[in-house]
């Protein structure tokens, strides 16, 4: 990409970025469409958060638990799952899942309205399309987020223990009280902003993409592949900035 | 070649006697990259007028119509709509003139997430701040009635056919009362009997809620049935300007194939 085109890109970006700021204040009467958004972006991706965080505690566990016991540690087992899941795995798979799924749904949705003329039709009838459809998509996704990877932190602990039931019959409040002592305030509170983050991205970039695409139908594909890639390269790099931030307050 | 200002002066407005002016362009250009696509148009509309704009694929017709509503930012010109500057509005203001304005888009351009009740009451919801159910019952059911599809309230624009596509699109235009109303060939991909029908809709629409519009088209029996007056665009400037009839005996190379069908 020449110079010039990726100065006016970041202008644009920015004046994106700009607008769903000021209309997200402004027009908090787009509570109905945020509503139906929220539950949108619960529905579409409860299954596979619920299916993926299950199976990525069971195979946590599962690969941690020879490595603990060849060091006679296999009591840390809880509390390094406890680390791991809530530290990065729960939202890590969340926030991938999601870039996925709600990126692509985002990306194509807005990219067909745009293609078939139906965003040019709200803004003629002066219907304000962009906090209809992008304030409240961002705004559901930035709420939803971190919602999901509490969720999606239960389900995987919740493996977890029925992995460790499984082979020691360890109980279910031993279990749980270790996980409860190894996590801090710190760890809950800094996955949940980071999930917040995630969201934000997630629901930013999708709409941006759908929003902005070209004309043509093979504008709606595009949309949506963007949509994905690019969110989901955004969940990396801001676990990564995250991580070195939160290390400041260890 | 003359230019359209040439033009201007010798503009049929005569014949529309002394209507007020309700939407006006002066000297609009308009280019994407290299391409230009307007290169100067200027044209007046008459209260209660309906002016056919008649030109071949390409020729940039949508992109006119577009500039009148601020769609798209025309490089320069006047654009007057009912009195106000369209190029030098804010956002609101520009929403506030679009209300008066219907759009009939090319592709219909219906939600295609929500039932043709709800395509309906979107912009009474979003502009009016109408909720309560009873009245946006009635407004819905009188658009309805309008355009002669009553009962098709509950169905998806998926199953709808491509004229009643175009119909509920003109309904969902109507149920804010337009004082202007621009149709973006309205006929194009009909079979000549429905054709028939949306113009006999756009005659009628125009006796009911007393509206100016632009009707563009590139069929003949459209401009036939529905012109008062019409413009022929070609290569981006308005190049002939008169009646059906009149236009109809040109011998210019540009227009005459319209007729010879
Ligand atoms: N947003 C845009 N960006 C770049 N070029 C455009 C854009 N919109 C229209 N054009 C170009 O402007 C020209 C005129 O387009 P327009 O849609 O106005 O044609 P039209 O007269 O409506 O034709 P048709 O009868 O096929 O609808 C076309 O060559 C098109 O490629
Ligand atoms: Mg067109």
């Amino acid at each position: 990409m020449k110079f010039k085109p990726l100065l006016l890109r970041s202008a644009d970006i920015y004046q994106f970025f700009q607008r769903i700021f000021k209309q997200a204040f402004h027009a908090p009467s787009e509570w109905r469409e945020v509503l139906k958004q929220c539950f949108a972006v619960g529905n579409r991706s409860f299954f596979l958060v619920t299916f993926t965080a299950f199976l990525a505690g069971v195979v946590f566990t599962r690969q941690s638990r020879p490595s603990l016991s060849s060091f006679g540690a296999e009591s840390w087992l809880p509390s390094l799952v406890s680390q791991a899941v809530i530290r990065s795995l729960g939202p890590l798979i969340t926030g991938l899942i999601c870039a996925g799924k709600l990126g692509s749904n985002i990306g194509a949705e807005l990219a067909s309205m745009k293609v078939t003329e139906q965003i040019d039709a709200m803004e003629v009838s002066g219907s304000r399309p962009f906090s209809f459809l992008v304030v409240s998509r961002v705004t559901a996704t930035t709420l939803m987020l971190p919602l999901l990877v509490v969720y999606a932190d239960c389900v995987a602990l919740l493996g977890s223990f029925i992995t460790v039931n499984f082979i020691n019959n360890t109980g279910f409040k031993l279990y749980f009280n270790t996980v409860a002592s190894h996590i801090t305030y710190l760890d809950i509170f800094s996955s949940l902003i980071k999930a917040t983050f995630f969201g934000f991205a997630i629901g930013f970039i999708s709409s941006y993409a759908g929003y902005n695409s070209d004309n043509g139908t093979t504008g709606v594909g595009k949309a949506a592949n963007t949509a994905v890639v690019i969110s989901m390269l955004f969940i990396f790099i801001i676990d990564l900035v995250m991580l070195q931030f939160i290390n400041l307050f260890r | 070649m003359d230019t359209s200002a040439d033009y201007l002066k010798k503009s049929s407005t005569a014949k529309m006697g002394n209507r007020p002016i309700v939407a006006s362009l002066r000297h609009v250009k308009k280019s994407f990259g290299a391409m230009e696509v307007l290169r100067d148009i200027s044209l007046d509309l008459h209260q209660n007028e309906n002016l056919v704009i008649l030109g071949r694929s390409g020729t940039g017709k949508s992109v006119l119509i577009k500039c009148m509503v601020g769609l798209i930012r025309a490089d320069t010109g006047e654009i007057n709509v009912l009195g106000c500057d369209v190029r030098s509005l804010t956002p609101d203001q520009l929403d506030e003139l679009r209300l008066q304005i219907g759009f009939s888009f090319q592709g219909s351009a219906l939600y295609d997430s929500m039932t043709v009740r709800q395509n309906l009451e979107f912009p009474l919801k979003r502009n009016k701040a109408i909720f309560k159910k009873k009245e946006l019952e009635d407004l819905v059911i009188n658009a309805l009635k309008d355009v002669g599809l009553e009962n098709t309230s509950d169905k998806m624009p998926s199953e709808l056919s491509g004229g009643m596509k175009k119909r509920i699109g003109i309904a969902r235009t109507l149920i804010l009362k337009p004082k202007i109303m621009l149709y973006d060939e309205p006929t194009a991909g009909l079979d000549p009997i429905t054709a028939t029908e949306i113009n006999e809709l756009i005659l009628s629409v125009r006796e009911k809620y007393n509206t100016s519009s632009i009707i563009i088209t590139h069929d003949i029996s459209c401009a036939r049935q529905t012109s008062d007056r019409i413009i022929a665009l070609v290569n981006g400037l308005n190049k002939e300007e008169s009646t059906f009839d009149e236009l109809k005996q040109t011998k210019d190379p540009d227009l005459a194939p319209f007729f010879s069908y």
